[in-house]
């Protein structure tokens, strides 16, 4: 059982959901990464999703790109990226990693090599945001045949049978994309979530998180109704934006703080 | 008889092109797909597209031969084909009039566009304001501050212009920030791409009604001089100009296809916007794999040429395709040499040529000079250089 898989069966013996921040490698100096990620650990995150920087971070809404242009300026490449894994590993062995970021990079490494590398560093899953299941077997296979979990997005406009093909390739879990935009866009439609959880639910038994339009701690609570996790990324950043260095540590953690207490509030 | 068949059905043009965007799009890509197949053969939509490339564009655009070029030279007969004698100025608007249309059939009443130089932009604007859609422009911001007559023409035909902060501030930033805007308004927006760039169906779209070039140029050198040029020759950024004039002589072998991208202050220098010609390695940027201008970490860097237009990391995956398979040639030539062959453009021909398209002209002048006058090269004009006189002036270090 992979380190996704098993945390959430704990999770799920206890009655609990999983809260997912989103951080991007290297924001806003390399040197604090691993830091906020213990961080974010002792306050209440159950796994940590790493974004690995991109110049052209298509998908991501200007929050996110920030993130990226920060780490960039101190030229946090993929290797760097998989160090910090390494090196968060050494006190931190329980917690699920996921890597979220765009094929170019992963392609640059080479795709094999990335597989073995995020492997021995201890990454848990892999979120490839410009990777749909179409342009990406070879891929899948490789992170599959090493144990780390594809993960996938869904959207509000992902057709039925498209669902069924995903996944099939996904493990770990799914992860669904709230809204009809980039990341930190506005606040979700509950109601259309959990309409189409429903829907994904009657095809996988795997659990789901949900992602991009949970603003805050009240939307946390309400996301932690329906799905399995929660992944908080935009606010995270602009918490990380608008913090200085000394009150980095305190501020992260504080929110992550109030939005499990949120999703736990159930 | 048609030979080439390309790209296949999930737009591969063999390791090349294909559909890498995020899932939010997939959906809106597909339903693209599945209408322009329903129209591309459909007799009523060709009508209309050939209606308004006739009316609206001016088609067909002439051939042109150039005598006191050739002479001057002392070698190949040089041939140009005038897209810079389309409405707005440049081949641009062949693509924006099909996509528009398409968009209206599709029921979107709003269309938006990613520009550099500010072509694509004005092309869309004109379209979008002769069919009543809204339309919204992204720009780089330092796009917008270098190219402001462009910026107030998309404004006087009611678009929207959006300058794009982020990333290098120019057309691969305006990309994203379309791409962005596209994810969001995906239900009432259709998104025309500029160039044979993107995920698929684009780059088949666009080359498809960007193919009256070569189809044109096909039968028209056939009436002017009886047979087909040696080499046909046009510049290449994300390489639209060049995919539909070369398109139609794929499977005319003895015809030479040769792409100029730009070498920007030389290709040794890392500063230029030459992906093919400098062997970059292969990625995946803007929904397609192509060539790919990146550091070690995968990063896309910052390209530098004279011509706006040229000045973009990628490259149209069918372009890396032509380029493996030999069907076609890639060469570059540096800001200095284009700039050379406006000027002589300019004073030999009475044309003053777009930068992008003064790269092709330098390349044929130097091509033309190792040939004897019976060999013919043809030359996509694929713009006219009005937009460009305050570059070139400050290039001259004159004040307007």
């Amino acid at each position: 059982m992979s380190r996704i898989q098993s945390t959430f069966a704990a999770l799920a013996q206890q009655k609990k959901k999983a809260l997912i921040p989103y951080i991007t490698a290297g924001d806003p100096h390399p040197k604090h990464t691993v830091n906020l990620m213990h961080a974010l650990v002792d306050s209440g995150a159950n796994m940590i999703e790493l974004g690995i920087p991109f110049s052209d971070p298509m998908a991501d809404g200007p929050v996110i790109q920030r993130a990226s242009e920060r780490a960039l300026a101190h030229h946090v490449g993929l290797s760097d990226v998989l160090q910090m894994v390494r090196t968060f590993r050494e006190k931190d062995t329980m917690t699920p990693v996921i890597l979220m970021g765009y094929a170019n990079p992963v392609e640059a490494m080479g795709i094999e090599n990335f597989a073995d590398q995020a492997k021995t560093a201890g990454v848990d899953g892999v979120l490839t945001v410009d990777y749909p299941p179409e342009e990406c077997g070879e891929f899948v296979a490789l992170l599959k045949s090493r144990e780390l979990d594809p993960i996938f997005l869904l959207s509000p406009t992902t057709e039925a049978s498209r669902i069924d093909t995903i996944v099939q390739q996904a493990s770990g879990f799914v992860y669904y994309v709230s809204l009809k935009g980039v990341t930190g866009s506005q606040n979700l439609d509950i109601a259309q979530v959990t309409e189409r959880l429903l829907g994904i639910r009657g095809k996988t038994s795997l659990p789901i998180g949900v992602g991009f339009g949970v603003r805050d701690a009240e939307t946390a609570r309400q996301v932690a109704e329906i799905a399995d996790a929660i992944v908080v990324g935009s606010r995270m950043v602009q918490e990380i934006e608008n913090s200085s260095e000394q009150e980095l540590l305190g501020n992260l953690a504080a929110l992550t703080s109030e939005l499990r207490a949120a999703i736990d509030s159930n | 008889m048609q030979v080439y068949d390309m790209p296949d059905e999930r737009g591969h043009f063999g390791p090349y092109g294909g559909v890498f965007v995020a899932e939010t799009l997939i959906e809106a890509l597909e339903e693209l797909r599945v209408m322009y197949e329903r129209y591309r053969h459909d007799p009523e939509f060709l009508a209309e597209f050939a209606y308004d490339l006739k009316h609206f564009v001016g088609r067909p655009s002439p051939i042109y031969y150039a005598q006191r070029l050739s002479e001057k030279i002392g070698g190949a007969r040089i041939y140009f084909k005038r897209e810079d004698l389309n409405h707005t100025g440049a081949h641009k608007v062949n693509n924006t009039v099909g996509q528009a249309l398409l968009a209206k059939r599709m029921g979107k009443p709003r269309v938006i566009a990613e520009t550099g130089a500010g072509q694509h932009g004005v092309a869309t604007a004109t379209i979008a304001a002769r069919l009543g859609l809204e339309c919204v422009v992204y720009m780089g911001s330092e796009d917008v501050k270098r190219q402001a007559p462009n910026v107030y023409r998309m404004k006087l035909l009611g678009a929207t212009v959006v300058p794009v902060e982020s990333g290098s501030k120019t057309l691969k930033d305006a990309l994203n920030e379309a791409m962005r805007d596209w994810v969001t308004n995906v239900a009432d927006t259709f998104y025309i791409i500029g160039t044979v760039a993107g995920p698929h169906p684009y780059p088949m779209m666009v080359r498809d009604f960007q193919s009256v070039i070569g189809i044109e140029a096909k039968q028209q050198m056939q009436e002017m001089i009886g047979r087909q040029p040696d080499a046909v020759i046009a510049c290449v950024g994300g390489g639209s100009n060049a995919m539909g004039i070369f398109y139609p002589y794929i499977d005319e072998e003895s015809v030479k296809l040769i792409g100029v991208e730009a070498a920007g202050y030389g290709i040794e220098t890392g500063k230029h916007a030459a992906p093919l010609t400098a062997n970059s390695p292969v990625g995946v940027l803007h929904g397609n794999r192509t060539y790919l201008m990146q550091d070690k970490n995968g990063q896309i860097v910052e390209t530098h040429s004279v011509s706006a237009g040229l000045d973009y990391p990628g490259v149209g995956p069918e372009h890396a395709w032509l380029k493996d398979i030999h069907r076609a040639e890639y060469v570059a030539v540096t800001d200095d040499e284009a700039m050379n062959a406006f000027h002589t453009m300019c004073r030999t021909e009475g044309i003053i040529p777009a930068l992008e398209s003064s790269h092709a002209i330098a390349y044929a002048m130097k091509l033309a000079a190792t040939m004897s006058p019976e060999k013919v090269l043809l030359v996509n004009l694929s713009g006219r250089g009005d937009k460009d006189i305050n570059t070139v002036a400050r290039l001259s270090g004159i004040e307007l």
